[in-house]
């Protein structure tokens, strides 16, 4: 163990080194280093963010999803209400209309009735006379007959 | 191995190999004789050194170059994690955001390199030296004069030269956060406190001047030194582990018995050096931590 110059050089190279480490090694080292941390804990609060944000959404979700079905059940109540009225309002008119035609047929058919029957009773007046006629032909006492034939007429009335 | 039979064969004793092993390439061919002598260099120290410590700053710049906030590869988390085990310590040792600009980073260098250059321990003793001893002869020179010690933490010059940086950067922190007036104020005020008599105020004066010399003196002294000394008992002990292997003599059961030592003990102080050669380059980057921290505050 002698002590030479060797100790003075080694100083110098010692120094030399020291100073590139600082210049050129630490700096963008421990700039990465930081970088990263930054980097990570960023990402860690995003990650929360997010993590409350989706708890939030998916609350609102079941909510709105509540709020639809309501709304959803309601609009079927009120369809069903709207339908059942309609119904009984049509039901209610068709029975006021078959009531009318049927009314209507009624008259209709007593009114013809009336008609036929006189119409009837005019064609049985006359055929009568015109059996009459031919039955009588022989025996001419158209006075009588005719008065027979207009009590007839009458009784037929 | 075959380096060790080499030597075994050539009839070097193992004091002479030792010997070998333990001297400097310093380009006066022969060991250094005076205990301080500062015309020599040991290029050997100084080229592994320099060499690793380039490697340190490339590996380093590497990682930095590429690196991004994004998802780091393996490499780049690797020394990542380097850079976050200094920075924590760095963050707990020395309270000026400013002073860590610099300090972190040299205690990031400090580890890196100093770990590199206790792990060339685990390079086969011989090989380095064979091929240096290879090359040197093939340039004409002498060959037995051809040393080289691969280790250069197990120089005292790299670790001494390494401590007192430390200390200059100390006593430049000292100056920097206490000014001159403070920090002279604190060498002679400090650890025992002075009086308002002035004549022990003098007294006192004196001997807290005398405790910080000592003080600073000391820990450069065993900051340096207990790296060497780890690193220099290491390389010694692989040493003499080497001599069971060269004490080959032929297919006998003592040459075989030797030869299984040498593998067993080998694999064995290898195995326990890893623990040494991290836990050194880690000692030496937390006192250097602690010792520039201490430069920060008031005792």
């Amino acid at each position: 163990m002698n002590l030479n110059a060797t100790l003075i050089a080694q100083l110098v190279v010692f120094f030399a080194l020291v100073v590139f480490t600082m210049k050129f090694v630490w700096p963008p080292i421990v700039k990465a280093l930081d970088e990263r941390a930054t980097k990570i804990s960023d990402g860690l609060a995003a990650a929360d963010k997010a993590k409350t944000d989706q708890a939030l959404a998916e609350k609102k979700a079941t909510e709105l999803l509540r709020q639809a079905r309501e709304s959803a059940a309601e609009l079927r109540s009120g369809a069903d209400r709207q339908s059942a009225q309609i119904i009984d309002e049509a039901r209610a008119e068709a029975v006021r209309i078959v009531a009318l035609a049927r009314e209507a047929a009624e008259q209709e058919a007593g009114s013809a009735a009336q008609h036929a029957k006189e119409a009837l009773r005019d064609q049985v007046a006359a055929l009568a006379v015109a059996g009459a006629e031919r039955i009588l032909r022989r025996e001419i006492n158209a006075q009588v007959h005719a008065d027979l034939l207009a009590n007839l007429k009458q009784e037929l009335k | 191995m075959s380096a060790e039979h080499e030597t075994a064969q050539q009839g070097v004793t193992a004091g002479e190999y030792i010997s070998h092993h333990l001297t400097f390439f310093n380009g006066t061919g022969a060991k250094q004789q005076a205990l301080i002598d500062w015309s020599v260099l040991n290029y050997d120290t100084l080229f592994y050194s320099t060499a690793l410590g380039v490697l340190t700053c490339l590996v380093l710049w590497l990682a930095a170059r590429r690196a991004t906030s994004g998802v780091p590869g393996r490499f780049q988390a690797a020394v990542e994690l380097l850079v976050e085990l200094v920075a924590d310590q760095a963050k707990g040792l020395i309270h000026s955001a400013e002073s860590r600009k610099f300090v972190a980073p040299l205690a990031l260098t400090v580890f890196v390199w100093v770990f590199l250059m206790n792990a060339m321990d685990f390079l086969p003793l011989d090989v380095l030296p064979d091929l240096w001893r290879g090359v040197y002869g093939g340039m004409g020179h002498d060959a037995h004069q051809a040393f080289m010690r691969v280790v250069p933490t197990a120089d005292i010059n790299a670790a001494l030269g390494m401590s007192i940086t430390v200390l200059l950067i100390c006593l430049y922190y000292n100056i920097k956060i206490k000014g001159i007036g403070g920090w002279a104020h604190e060498l002679v005020s400090a650890p025992f406190g002075t009086s308002k008599n002035p004549v022990f105020a003098l007294v006192l004066g004196v001997i807290n001047f005398a405790m910080q010399i000592i003080e600073f003196v000391s820990k450069t002294l065993s900051h340096g030194m207990r790296l060497f000394g780890n690193m220099f008992a290491g390389e010694l002990i692989f040493m003499l582990i080497a001599l069971m292997g060269a004490a080959w003599t032929g297919w006998n059961v003592s040459s075989i018995l030797l030869f299984a030592g040498h593998f067993v003990a080998g694999f064995a102080w290898a195995v326990f050096h890893i623990l040494v050669v991290v836990l050194q380059a880690f000692i030496f980057m937390m006192l250097t931590l602690v010792y520039v921290g201490q430069a920060h505050e008031g005792h």
